[in-house]
């Protein structure tokens, strides 16, 4: 039906497509530590070593944990394995609260101790109006 | 050499269609806003800015949609030597750009007051970028080349190298952390978005198609009339 060429064709477009979807994969697999935007708390405390690079931790903020003095607010990162405690001086973003995802960025002092330059909250995949919200708070 | 095709019979039915589909868009994206902006509810957690989503999620699937498509039709342009294909391929690109930078510019206002930043590099928002690029790139490449022959290859090559980006956006989410939020919709799961939500994302998420539909009608009504003008019935 069709002539040789076009099938020709066919397999130069298909074999690019695997060579392209191989060497993406490749190098996003080599560089899959730059590609995540944070590590969680139970990474940080297999780290071999720490350095005094700027790094970024995400998880959920502690229940309970939030404590806010006039210098600086305190509060623990936790993935529900492990916890780092985390210090900040400025203003957190309008969605920070207990029981909330967040990223911190800052730099580790030591494996369970963080001084954080930068909060961000970090908002999860749920939408709702607040009476449904409500509803399922009382179940 | 490339495959013929008749304008004048393809022309005959797209010069009539861009009217109805300028009615079909008027209606649903009234809807659509008059849902989303008024009827349906506050967020539990970001109140008034989740109406935000109803603009940039819709945007953003169709970005993605008319990127696909548009490399699909490079592809088989290219296999079967069809320069019809090419000109769809070329008349869906701006719209598909337009969808992608509305996508990032509402991403960005919505992450000011939600995350607290209006721009992070982070997986998904890197490679949706690189989308933009892409697309900007392929536009380009139309502009640059006279040459028949030159500009359907170039233009297929970008498409494919964009192409690889595409899956990567969906599921950058689901592959490393990120700052953005996983996909609240799964087609073969339980949505974490309410139905009073769900509706009028669809309902925009229709509108914007039919404007994107409408864009690639009267820039494809342009590629035909050129070719009629050249004082050729078929090419």
């Amino acid at each position: 039906m069709y002539g040789k060429k076009v099938k020709l064709r066919l397999l130069f477009i298909v074999i690019i497509l695997i060579t392209l979807v191989l060497t993406t994969f490749l190098i996003l697999k080599s560089l899959e530590e730059n590609v995540v935007y944070f590590q969680s708390p139970t990474e940080i405390k297999s780290l071999m070593e720490l350095d005094n690079n700027k790094i970024r931790i995400g998880g959920m903020v502690k229940e309970n944990s939030i404590i806010i003095n006039s210098k600086e607010v305190n509060f623990i990162i936790t993935d529900f394995k492990n916890e780092i405690n985390v210090s900040y001086s400025g203003a957190v973003p309008n969605l920070f609260s207990e029981g909330e995802g967040v990223v911190a960025e800052g730099f580790l002092k030591d494996r369970n101790f963080f001084y954080a330059t930068k909060i961000l909250a970090k908002h999860d995949e749920n939408y709702m109006p607040p009476e449904v919200k409500e509803a399922l708070g009382d179940k | 050499m490339y495959k013929i095709f008749e304008p004048n019979k393809i022309f005959h039915f797209t010069s009539k269609a861009p009217k109805y589909v300028l009615v079909l868009f008027i209606v649903f994206l009234s809807i659509g806003l008059l849902e989303a902006l008024i009827l349906s509810p506050e967020d539990y957690k970001q109140s008034d800015a989740v109406r935000i989503m109803y603009v940039h999620v819709p945007a953003a699937w169709i970005s993605l949609g008319i990127f696909s498509s548009l490399t699909l039709f490079s592809i088989f342009g290219f296999i079967l030597k069809n320069k019809n294909f090419f000109l769809i391929s070329k008349s869906l690109a701006p719209s598909g750009f337009v969808f992608t930078l509305i996508a990032l510019v509402t991403g960005s206002i919505w992450g000011k007051p939600t995350w607290g930043t209006w721009w992070v590099w982070d997986a998904r928002i890197t490679s949706m970028l690189i989308l933009a690029l892409f697309y900007l790139m392929y536009l380009i490449v139309w502009r640059i080349y006279d040459f028949e022959e030159k500009v359907y290859k170039i233009s297929t090559f970008i498409s494919i190298l964009g192409i690889i980006n595409v899956p990567i956006i969906k599921y950058s989410v689901d592959w490393w952390n990120t700052l953005h939020q996983p996909a609240s919709i799964n087609i073969l799961s339980e949505s974490s978005i309410h139905s009073s939500m769900l509706y009028p994302l669809l309902m925009m998420t229709a509108a914007f198609a039919l404007f994107s539909l409408l864009i690639f009608l009267m820039k494809y009504n342009t590629e035909l009339i050129k070719i009629k003008n050249k004082g050729l019935d078929r090419l």
